[in-house]
């Protein structure tokens, strides 16, 4: 109780103290927008949140978000539990669309546009921005039919080059070796760290530049953790990686950069290294350091 | 605290006693209930073994090659069988499964993937109480809806009588197994870019395929032996029934006939015919049962 009200202290003196408020476009504007070279080394930004309020309902679930995710990077989310990370992370390939009497404010660009716009093709959205779950969640079909569903969804007949895309797929998922003398078995015969690596394998297929990952990692024991943690690795240089964690261990070890999210708002966004060793903010330390959450 | 202490123990004393002294109760109490419980499971098995004999030690006789290739006999010759009625059956129950299954199954996917919630809940309603009303009432409406306009008894109408009634159960049975795949399934499908429509027919249909399988020979096999919906719609025949819009023979409206003429012979083929209806639905729930366990090594392989 007593650690809560503190908290929330925090967050006023946050919220009042501009010193303190490390968000990006208000204390820089000149990186505010994609694509715009203000500092001499931006690096090229995938996407772009701007000022993002998300409510369930009355719930105000998500608080003025504002930051800039990086091109081929790892960025991840971390936070306490109900902070609303799995809530923001579902809002970049518009998920909570699903989930009635939701409403959003402020805007996400991807590539410049604006994901929630009128014009947005929402199923072309999803195959730009690809997902895995915290639990992994293999189809009931074969190893090879679920890899190749995304495919076959937007109508992909030719047999070869199927075939020859759920291999780079495989491949790209660390899982070929280990399963391409039975792909035509179920996949719910594979172990947990497999249908996991398997679901990265099936969001690869589609092609997407951006993956997201919502704990990807929990239900694994360590080995299926470190191997999933290598994959990502080895997959930041093509694609641009968001994800959430509750392992404070695993965001410093595979992440670029940490946003600490608590009850709805960023509190504190930069460099990995910066977050975890040096955080301007009193709350993210008493966080990172096992304090609370 | 020494105090504390003894009254601990002093409490610990008392529980020893008095669960010493009400063993031989427990255990007295604990006997009963499982031969009482054990004697339930008998008396559910009594009267199925004792159908099954009676159709046995009745009817077995009269199950022959005749039975199953020709037509009924004219009152006083012995012999024939009952070829037009099991195949009037077999037509009857395909009629219904055109009526049935896809109504069901449509209505079994709007209340789990689409309905909102209290507009579910008064489908649910009222699914429900179709469930409730008695067979014979079915007949009656199918009357007046087909045999009355169409001024003929007819395969049709007794088919879709059958097929009306299958309704609720294929309904629920499918909402029920369509429950039961993880949202998480849903959300992943989506996630790839599918359409709900793909995502409903290529994922969540074919992961709860096996539970609305069942769910459809459930209610194939439940109308399978019904009289009376077909009293006044499929009405009975003879002979071959020429097309559908003419009364047909079925197995249940046969045996119903045979059974209370005043002959021997065809009590006897009542009985046959009894038997092979008996066999006809054991055959169609072997089969439901097989889905069911292909089902499960489907969502659980390991095992």
């Amino acid at each position: 109780m007593n650690q809560e009200t503190l908290v929330e202290r925090r967050v006023e003196e946050t919220r009042t103290n501009p010193s303190q408020d490390i968000i990006p476009s208000k204390t820089s504007p000149s990186k505010d927008g994609p694509g715009q070279l203000g500092a001499p080394s931006a690096e090229p930004i995938a996407i772009s949140v701007h000022d993002l309020h998300f409510y369930y309902g009355k719930h105000h679930a998500l608080d003025g978000i504002t930051m800039n995710v990086k091109a081929r990077r790892v960025t991840a989310l971390i936070g306490p539990s109900g902070c609303g990370k799995s809530t923001y992370l579902r809002l970049f390939n518009r998920m909570n669309d699903l989930i009635p009497l939701t409403r959003i404010e402020g805007k996400i660009l991807l590539g410049g546009k604006d994901i929630y716009s009128r014009e947005t093709d929402v199923v072309s959205l999803r195959r730009n921005v690809g997902m895995v779950f915290q639990k992994s969640t293999p189809f009931p079909k074969s190893i090879f039919d679920n890899v190749a569903y995304g495919l076959r969804i937007v109508g992909m007949k030719d047999k070869n080059t199927v075939s020859a895309i759920v291999e780079k797929s495989l491949r790209g998922a660390a899982l070929w070796d280990e399963v391409k003398d039975r792909l035509n078995k179920s996949a719910l015969a594979l172990s947990g760290g497999q249908q996991q690596r398997l679901c990265i394998a099936r969001a690869l297929a589609v092609g997407p530049q951006v993956l997201l990952m919502d704990e990807p990692c929990s239900a694994l024991d360590p080995t299926a953790t470190a191997r999933i943690e290598e994959l990502i690795q080895e997959l930041k240089s093509q694609y641009t990686i968001i994800i959430v964690t509750h392992n404070m261990q695993q965001a410093a070890r595979v992440s670029d950069e940490t946003g600490f999210l608590f009850l709805g708002k960023l509190i504190e966004f930069g460099p990995t290294n910066k977050i975890f060793q040096k955080p301007d903010n009193p709350m993210t330390e008493s966080y990172i350091t096992g304090r609370f959450g | 605290m020494v105090g504390t202490t003894q009254q601990q123990a002093g409490h610990a004393d008392g529980i020893a006693l008095a669960f010493r002294r009400t063993r031989s109760r427990r255990l007295w109490v604990d006997r009963l209930a499982v031969y009482g419980l054990s004697l339930c499971a008998v008396l559910v098995l009594l009267p199925l073994f004792s159908i099954l004999y009676g159709l046995m030690h009745e009817g077995l006789s009269a199950v022959n090659v005749d039975f199953f290739t020709k037509l009924p006999k004219p009152v006083g010759e012995p012999g024939g069988g009952m070829a037009n009625a099991i195949a009037g059956t077999l037509v009857l129950l395909g009629i219904a499964l055109a009526v049935g299954v896809p109504i069901g199954l449509g209505t079994g996917i709007y209340l789990s993937e689409f309905a909102e919630r209290r507009l579910a809940w008064v489908i649910r309603f009222v699914v429900d109480v179709m469930n409730g009303i008695p067979s014979i009432v079915y007949g009656i409406f199918a009357y007046t809806l087909f045999v009355v306009p169409m001024k003929s008894f007819s395969a049709l109408s007794g088919g879709a009588a059958l097929g009306i009634m299958m309704i609720p159960i294929v309904t629920r049975t499918t909402e029920e197994f369509l429950r039961l795949v993880p949202n998480t399934l849903r959300e992943a499908g989506l996630a790839l870019g599918a359409p709900r429509w793909r995502v409903i027919t290529d994922v969540v249909l074919s992961t709860a395929m096996g539970g609305i399988v069942t769910g459809i020979m459930v209610a194939l096999a439940r109308v399978a032996g019904e009289t009376a919906p077909l009293l006044f719609t499929a009405f009975g025949n003879r002979f071959w029934h020429e097309n559908l819009t003419q009364p047909i023979a079925a197995l249940p409206l046969q045996i119903f006939a045979y059974a209370i003429s005043p002959f021997d012979d065809w009590h006897r083929q009542a009985w046959a015919g009894a038997l092979v209806l008996i066999a006809m639905v054991f055959v169609v729930n072997m089969l439901a049962s097989y889905f069911v366990a292909r089902q499960s090594r489907i969502l659980s392989p390991k095992k």
